[in-house]
């Protein structure tokens, strides 16, 4: 059997750990083939191996059963191998022909020629079911066209190969669909296509069949019709996964989180939390579903000092803390991991050591009379990365080099540690691999059963409905109900957030 | 070629790049009819054939040092303080006032007392900057620059009106203040050298243990790197960019005193900058903003300026060759990405 591409025994080493060791990934040409992994399994490293970034240092690649060597991506462009990347690499100010030829742009007379061009984009996005408009500004379009605006690229510059890299990541629901369809299309067309991706769901949905690795490690490639979801996460995690949570029902006591009345308005003055109540006990979790943008990172900044609130309280065990600095507030008993890791929850340029004391550094034992004790800190580094399972070739690696999954786990560390009496988690798992996720799940409920107030922000439903003891709904910045997970579904939730009326109303507490 | 990149980076870099801008140099004297060999050796001999000359330079390097100290250590913060002539100017002004103000000082009290009068006027003059910049996010870049203009004609204004000795200066600093030392004199063969290089390598001591072993160096090198996570952490943001320039500044006010309580000993009407403000961008840089990288780089770019005497002199090459070739270093330091692409294709050529 020929492969249109075949890397065997690919090994690619860095400073201090093995990124992949030993992995053999067979294309056939016409399939989807799911490359799955979790974060930092070393995914990424094997597609930047083919696409010519990385050069390994074992292995051989071959495309249509021709030996290559991709010393750079553009031998890999003339291979007719097309890299659809998770962020994307667009003009934001430029139009879709404009993005789609830049690099190689067709000339005549040494003028560009866009009419041309905007004529061939025009064509090949029919011929896909692409249904782009070439002269549409990146910026005035949604996130799933300017997708497609990047599997336009790949196409226009005759790729036949194409690799993608998590694409439903940054999707919503219906884009999914649109875009599993647009895959199926591309297949339908001749096109062979690797999709990287940590969804078990999708890769049964999709995919033909599906190579596993695991701590840069090949598992093994096998048919998606023979297997099923459990199978997959065992081979990908090394063991038996837990899909849902195994946890008592919760015994909470004391309201930890009091908010009474609250607004705050958002960068443009516009009330984004409008005059919102909730409370969070001592001993449960609390989840907060609602559509992205109604209020859930005002509500959070607010909590934790970073944003000021225009009226209404705040209280933290009776205290009211209502405007406070963030540190005062974080000192006050809170923990907060933030939304976006990489803008709030670390700084990417300090070691892991250095982000583990980014809250206790001017304290003791990590520093004295204004003097740090870098000794001190490493030490508790390695014991919160050994204790969490940070994957990491040390404490002084800088956060940088870690994968997603495993600078979550170093802020859920950080956070946990202190022992705060509300634990705000935002998105906590976001991007990560069905283990991070279980891990983070369970320290969630571990934290709930030593007592503390829990309080979850997510936009997946099925992590709301799974994780929470009681689920507040928000919309528009009010909390608009709250119901218990065991007395609702998912449908009723979509409802409510969306702005519905509850009809059993008045039913719940 | 592996050297060009990860953690060597920041040493393999600087010394390709002077390699390569004495190369260019010496092409430039080819092209010109000198005789490039001939040159160096008396660029080198012109460094270290004597007592006289290595103290020259030792002199050179001192205020190189502080300003380059200034520079990197605003850097390491995220901001890029183009004002350290100006800091230094009046550094310069401060330490002389104080040199001729007081009599009778003990000099174990009187020269720190100095120093710390020229540190706390250059810190005062970042201020403004380093204000504008947390309050109102105007641009250091921008704000320091026009700062520096400020600095020349209020220093000029200053003594013209209320210092001015016979021959457009200041009168000479009491020697309590002074730090010159006819010990270092005389080992060096009458040279210039003063007890400033002492301080310049304690400023470099202070910034590096600042910067890497305090809470305060923490907070700053947070606050330069992401100043939404050190918002998250409880670093007060504002206050850590005011007070990074405001470090920057007494750097750069130092520098001004080795001139002012040193070398001269006095401060002259300024008709133009001294430059050294300016040089310490390039020390800075090619001193990859590390304490000891800048002392280094202090040495060579002091090193040069001093072996230039000797290369005019012996080869009767102009002096400005070695500026061309200071500003082919800064250029090849500053295009180190131009070097890693050069290092990747001969990469690949070799490998094919």
């Amino acid at each position: 059997m020929e492969y249109v591409i075949e890397m065997r025994n690919i090994r690619k080493e860095f400073p201090g750990i093995v990124a992949n060791d030993n992995i053999t990934l067979q294309l056939q040409k016409g399939e989807i083939h799911a490359l799955l992994g979790e974060n930092g399994a070393g995914k990424s490293t094997l597609m930047n191996v083919l696409f010519g970034l990385y050069q390994p240092e074992q292995g051989e690649i071959h495309v249509r059963g021709q030996k290559v060597n991709i010393t750079d991506p553009n031998i890999a462009n003339e291979l007719g191998i097309g890299m659809v990347h998770q962020h994307f690499m667009l003009v934001e100010k430029f139009t879709v022909t404009e993005n789609i030829i830049l690099g190689n742009e067709p000339t005549t007379k040494g003028q560009v020629n866009l009419k041309t061009a905007a004529k061939e984009v025009e064509s090949i996005s029919k011929q896909y079911g692409l249904s782009v408009d070439p002269n549409a500004k990146i910026e005035d379009i949604s996130v799933g066209m300017q997708q497609r605006v990047e599997i336009l690229k790949t196409l226009y510059r005759g790729a036949d190969i194409l690799i993608f890299d998590e694409p439903t990541a940054v999707l919503t629901p219906q884009e999914i669909k649109e875009l599993i369809a647009i895959m199926k299309k591309l297949i339908a067309e001749g096109k062979s296509i690797i999709l990287i991706t940590h969804k078990l769901k999708e890769i049964m949905e999709v995919s033909d069949r599906c190579t596993v690795i695991r701590r840069g490690v090949g598992i093994g490639t096998v048919d998606v019709a023979n297997t099923n979801e459990d199978e997959l996460a065992s081979m990908m995690v090394g063991r038996e996964v837990n899909f849902s949570i195994q946890k008592k029902p919760s015994e909470p006591t004391t309201d930890t989180l009091e908010i009474k009345n609250l607004v705050v308005e958002d960068a443009r003055k516009v009330p984004a939390v409008n005059g919102m109540d909730l409370s969070v006990r001592a001993g449960e979790i609390v989840g907060i579903a609602g559509v992205d943008g109604n209020g859930q990172s005002e509500l959070i900044e607010a909590i934790t000092g970073l944003r000021k609130s225009k009226s209404g309280s705040v209280m933290l065990n009776g205290k009211d803390v209502t405007n406070w600095k963030p540190r005062r507030v974080t000192e006050g008993g809170i923990g907060h991991i933030p939304q976006d890791r990489h803008k709030h929850g670390l700084v990417l340029d300090f070691s892991i050591g250095e982000n583990m004391v980014l809250q206790t550094y001017y304290k003791r034992p990590f520093s004295r009379n204004g003097i740090l004790s870098i000794p001190t800190i490493m030490e508790k580094a390695k014991s919160l990365i050994k204790e969490y399972d940070v994957r990491t070739p040390s404490e002084s690696t800088p956060a940088r080099a870690l994968s997603g999954g495993n600078q979550q786990k170093a802020i859920i560390a950080r956070e946990i540690d202190r022992s705060p009496n509300l634990l705000i988690a935002a998105q906590p798992t976001r991007g990560l691999d069905v283990g991070a996720i279980e891990f983070i799940h369970s320290k969630l409920v571990e934290e709930r059963d030593k007592g503390k107030a829990v309080l979850l922000i997510s936009f997946e439903l099925e992590e709301i409905m799974n994780v929470s003891d009681r689920i507040a709904v928000i919309y528009e910045g009010k909390i608009v109900a709250i119901v218990k997970p065991e007395e609702t579904t998912e449908q009723e939730l979509g409802l409510l957030m969306a702005g519905a009326n509850r009809k059993k109303a008045g039913e719940t507490s | 070629m592996k050297l060009l990149k990860g953690k060597w980076s920041a040493i393999t870099v600087p010394v390709l790049s002077v390699a390569l801008g004495l190369l260019v140099g010496g092409m430039i004297m080819l092209v010109s009819g000198y005789n490039p060999i001939v040159a160096y050796a008396a660029l080198f001999n012109g460094i270290f054939s004597n007592s006289y000359v290595l103290g020259e330079t030792v002199r050179q390097m001192t205020p190189l040092i502080l300003s380059g100290l200034a520079v990197a250590f605003a850097f390491r913060t995220g901001l890029f303080n183009i004002g350290v002539e100006g800091q230094l100017l009046v550094g310069w002004l401060a330490s002389v006032y104080v040199g001729l103000q007081f009599e009778g000082l003990s000099p174990l009290v009187h020269i720190p007392l100095a120093i710390l009068a020229a540190g706390v006027a250059g810190a005062m003059w970042a201020f403004v900057p380093g204000f504008l910049k947390a309050k109102y996010h105007v641009h250091e870049v921008i704000t320091t620059i026009m700062m520096n203009y400020v600095a020349l004609h209020v220093v000029n204004a200053i003594i013209r009106t209320y210092l001015l000795a016979p021959g457009e200066r200041t009168d000479q600093i009491n020697q309590s203040a002074s730090l010159q030392s006819s010990f270092l004199q005389t080992v060096t063969d009458f040279s210039r050298l003063h007890y400033g290089f002492v301080v310049a390598i304690i400023g470099a001591i202070i910034m590096w243990f600042l910067l890497w072993k305090t809470t305060t160096g923490y907070e700053l090198r947070s606050v330069g790197f992401n100043k939404y996570a050190s918002e998250y952490a409880g670093i007060n943001v504002q206050r850590n960019i005011i007070l990074s320039m405001v470090i920057s500044g007494a750097f750069a006010g130092a520098a001004g005193a080795m001139e002012g309580l040193g070398t001269y000993g006095y401060m002259t009407v300024m008709a133009d900058f001294t430059g050294v403000g300016f040089d310490g961008i390039a020390v800075a840089l090619l001193g990859a903003n590390s304490a000891f990288g800048v002392v280094l780089a202090s040495a060579l770019f002091g090193g040069l300026k001093i072996g230039a005497l000797n290369m005019q002199s012996v080869a009767q090459v102009p002096t400005q060759l070695v500026e061309i070739v200071i500003a082919m270093i800064i250029f090849f330091v500053a295009s180190s990405y131009l070097i890693h692409w050069i290092s990747n294709r001969v990469n690949k050529r070799g490998k094919i």
